[in-house]
């Protein structure tokens, strides 16, 4: 019972009280909030072009927050998302542009590959440091968020050749045998950015759910997440599997930069500062109470919300009125116990009866 | 009317409280009466309620319905802070001391003596001088808590709760972490505090101590009071049948011990710990298929260090760990626990931090060490219909008291905790089975279970090491006994034919006691 508390009406009442608080603000200001979130709808689902930038921008906020979640089940909290993102983005651009004439069928798989290497082995480094030395994880990977950003803009100044440049600033297109978009998507959502990415990021969430629920690996996992004494002494290797959790941690992120650069946007240009999608990813697999699906859904409202920022300007709503939604429905995420109280003052006593018995 | 004469010899008196969870009934209907300078013992089992009881007469809880008379008035006990004022203190069983403060800070803490805005440590020394002279406890006020023995760490608890006014004391389980030596000082301070006229409420399951120590005892059995009467010429069997409800058998059955082949052997064993200091000494130890080896000594003598270094969890500066002919030195634990079909099984001596997940379901607890083998899993897939299934079984033969294996651990108790982990590690059939503390804070029920269990393994032709600080399960199940002090072995003896007195002073590291093996 308390179990699903924290699990399904904790994300659910913390939206519904985001969206009200929200409402109060927008009333707050003297504007309408039923039309603030009828036009805000309206811009994220509103048509199938929407509805596809709806997915797009859900797709990567999947990849990164599974991420964020696995990390997590071993016990670790990487910040670092942002930076793997960014450092998947550019590893698959590259392998793109390099292997440029090679037919679809290779060029599309190893870009991918690319971008999720680059970032499990980027993940790996936090993971090793903190298993042979105790080193923080969260100071490390929020540093390695600055090197990676760094990196990229010296890669993209410095060591890429001119022949894969357009300016100074950005990378050439990549080929159609690179690109994560395909007709019938594109199509069917009327033109939207909407790619195969989404469906791997589908993919991705079956897999983890698997990983997570039937494997060795993910028992070990959990394990060493929940107590990580008692899976000493049962014979888990704690470095083993830290390093492999933040591994596939870093990958996914990883590949969620590879959905922007091949899916997205079909090139890499500078960035100015660290990934949105990374911490994004944060609050998404909060709200998703880490369970893969609790991710896909709140993803997917992440993105309504996102999207539909422009729609709130269009009704005379200052857009940035969704980032006060948003943090407010992660404010009571973290407060939960404030939740819990509110929904369970009776039934709480009943709880310490049982262990008594 | 007349009953004023009569009642108030009683400083308490706690009448038909109960005290009701959501819809369990914690406390039913309970009477106790404590007569001033007297010690009462409250017995009963995990969950029988007395903790229940005592957090409500120490203000930590409040009663659904009844009534508490303090020296025969009728009083409301609404907060610790209340009941401290009214002089009843708790002096608990874990020690509530700051290690790095002084013995005269942990006194004072909260209660200190000011001058102007400054401390005023003179005046506070010497009251709190004054009150350990007065019974006798002999403490130095000057050292730091840490550098102190965990006898002397209990002293400053009942120094503590005297400071602070109490007239009543509530003593939760004392004596769990003493030595027999130790024990017997403590029976002689809370003599002399009766003397003085303070009354004692004890909580234990120790049967030996109520006789002892207390003059009457209250028993207490499913939250109801089950009979009060005096200590004297009082068994032990009464007592346990009393608590249990039910005939309890102390002394577990074990036919002759016919050991065999060498299953562990431990040669000229140094382990140093962090500040270089060698927590075990050069140590030889053998244990062979079918004897039980009991360790004996006070908790921090290099105990739990010999365990960990047997199962690879520490590292080892020199010497030799061999079981069944393998060389296991620094080997890690999975290679030690899980090599050739777990030929090393234990259970360890904090079962909720170092054995079990507690926020893992029984059957997941289960497998914590099989998970990857056949039937559990196969090729990195786990099977949850074998896992499940088989926890099932285990529950049943184990006779774990729960509804079913989907059960959180955290939720069962201790004594069913101790079970899945039992369970757990015989069910594996090791051939040497390790065993840490396996009962601390069971009830006799579930010791008598335990301890049959264990018995079992030895006499099945399994060799096993068992670590306990209660010189009673050393002494039942062992074979031969280990005294183990300041990280040496200070000798071996015959579990038939040694006694109490022997192993006390074995533990108190003189070496002359173990001459007859």
């Amino acid at each position: 019972m308390n179990n699903k508390l924290d699990k399904f009406f904790v994300p659910i009442l913390s939206v519904i009280f985001g969206l009200l608080i929200g409402a109060l603000i927008i009333a707050l200001i003297g504007y309408n909030p039923i039309l603030g979130y009828q036009s805000m709808l309206n811009s994220s689902l509103g048509n199938s072009l929407s509805i596809g930038e709806t997915l797009r921008t859900a797709t990567p906020l999947i990849l990164t927050a599974l991420g964020f979640a696995v990390a997590n089940y071993v016990g670790l909290f990487n910040i670092g998302l942002s930076g793997q993102a960014l450092a998947g983005w550019v590893g698959s651009i590259w392998f793109a542009l390099v292997f440029d004439g090679l037919p679809k069928i290779i060029l599309l798989p190893g870009s991918i590959l690319a971008g999720i290497l680059a970032c499990a082995l980027i993940g790996i480094i936090p993971g090793i440091l903190k298993v042979f030395f105790n080193t923080s994880e969260v100071i490390t990977t929020i540093m390695m968020n600055y090197i990676l950003l760094f990196v990229s803009t010296h890669i993209t100044h410095n060591i890429w050749p001119k022949s894969f440049m357009q300016g100074t600033d950005s990378t050439k297109i990549i080929s159609n045998n690179a690109s994560l978009r395909t007709e019938w998507l594109t199509n069917l959502t009327g033109g939207s950015r909407l790619n195969l990415g989404f469906l791997l990021a589908l993919i991705f969430i079956i897999l983890i759910y698997v990983l997570i629920k039937y494997t060795t690996l993910g028992f070990e996992i959990k394990t060493i997440g929940l107590n990580p004494i008692a899976a000493k002494y049962s014979g888990i290797s704690l470095k083993k599997t830290i390093v492999s959790a933040m591994a596939i941690s870093g990958g996914l992120a990883g590949l969620a930069g590879a959905t922007e650069g091949l899916g997205t946007f079909q090139n890499f240009f500078i960035q100015s500062q660290s990934l949105g999608i990374g911490f994004d990813g944060m609050a998404v697999a909060l709200l998703g109470s880490g369970s893969p699906i609790g991710i896909f859904i709140s993803a997917l409202l992440f993105a309504v919300l996102k999207n539909g920022a422009p729609g709130m300007n269009l009704a005379g709503i200052p857009p940035e009125i969704v980032n006060v939604i948003i943090a407010i429905i992660i404010f009571f995420v973290g407060a939960k116990y404030l939740i819990k109280y509110f929904i369970t003052v009776e039934p709480k006593k009943e709880v310490k009866g049982e262990e008594n018995k | 009317m007349s009953k004023t004469t009569t009642e108030t010899l009683n400083a308490i008196e706690m009448k038909n409280i109960t005290k009701i969870f959501g819809n369990f009934k914690a406390n039913d209907d309970i009477n106790i009466t404590l007569k001033k300078g007297e010690i009462l013992a409250l017995l009963g089992e995990n969950g029988a309620g007395k903790s229940t009881l005592m957090n409500i007469l120490s203000g930590l809880l409040q009663p659904t319905s009844g009534q508490i008379l303090l020296n025969g008035k009728l009083t409301n006990i609404d907060s610790p802070a209340t009941a401290s004022k009214l002089g009843i203190g708790m002096v608990h069983q874990h020690f509530m001391l700051i290690d790095d403060f002084t013995v005269e800070e942990n006194i004072s803490l909260g209660y200190e003596n000011t001058k102007h805005f400054f401390l005023d440590k003179n005046k506070t020394e010497q009251e709190i001088k004054q009150i350990s002279e007065q019974y006798g406890l002999g403490i130095d006020l000057k050292q730091k808590v840490a550098d102190i023995t965990v006898g002397m760490q209990q002293r400053v608890e009942i120094l503590k709760v005297l400071y602070r006014g109490a007239d009543i004391l509530i003593l939760d389980e004392p004596t769990a972490v003493l030595t027999p030596q130790e024990i017997d000082e403590l029976i002689e301070i809370m003599h002399g505090l009766t003397k003085e006229g303070k009354s004692i409420i004890l909580i234990t399951h120790k049967l030996d101590e109520i006789r002892k120590i207390a003059d009457r005892v209250t028993v207490i059995r499913r939250g109801k009071t089950i009979d009060t009467f005096s200590t004297k010429g009082v068994s032990n069997k009464e007592l346990a049948q009393l608590m249990v409800g039910r005939e309890v058998s102390f002394k577990t059955k074990k036919p002759e011990s016919l050991p065999t082949k060498t299953v562990l052997s431990i040669r000229n064993l140094i382990v140093e710990n962090k500040q270089g200091i060698q927590s075990v000494n050069d140590v030889d130890l053998d244990v062979l298929a079918g004897e039980v080896v009991g360790i004996a000594g006070i908790d921090g003598n290099g105990q739990s260090e010999l365990i960990q270094a047997i199962l690879g969890l520490t590292k080892i500066k020199s010497g030799t760990i061999e079981i069944l002919d393998n060389d296991v030195t620094n080997k890690n634990v999975k290679d030690i626990i899980q090599q050739a079909g777990n030929i090393v099984g234990q259970v360890p001596e904090d079962r909720q931090k170092e054995g079990l997940v507690l926020d893992m379901n029984i059957a997941e607890n289960i497998i914590l060490k099989t998970y990857n083998r056949y039937p559990n899993s196969s090729k990195g897939i786990l099977n949850y219909k074998n896992i499940n299934s088989h926890a099932r079984d285990l529950i049943t033969e184990f006779d774990i008291r729960t509804t079913n294996e989907q059960n959180k651990v955290k939720s069962l108790s201790g004594g069913n905790q101790q079970k899945v982990i039992i369970a757990r590690e015989i069910d594996q059939n090791p051939e040497l089975l390790i065993i840490s503390n396996p009962t601390r804070g069971l009830d006799v029920g579930a010791i008598e279970y335990i301890h049959q269990r264990i018995i079992e393994q030895r006499t099945s032709g399994k060799a096993v090491l068992l670590v306990s600080f209660e010189l009673d399960e050393i002494m039942n199940l062992s074979d031969r006994i280990a005294v183990m002090h300041a990280g040496k072995i200070q000798g071996i003896v015959n579990a038939k034919s040694t006694n109490e007195e022997q192993l006390g002073l074995l533990m108190a590291g003189v070496s002359n006691g173990g001459e007859n093996e």
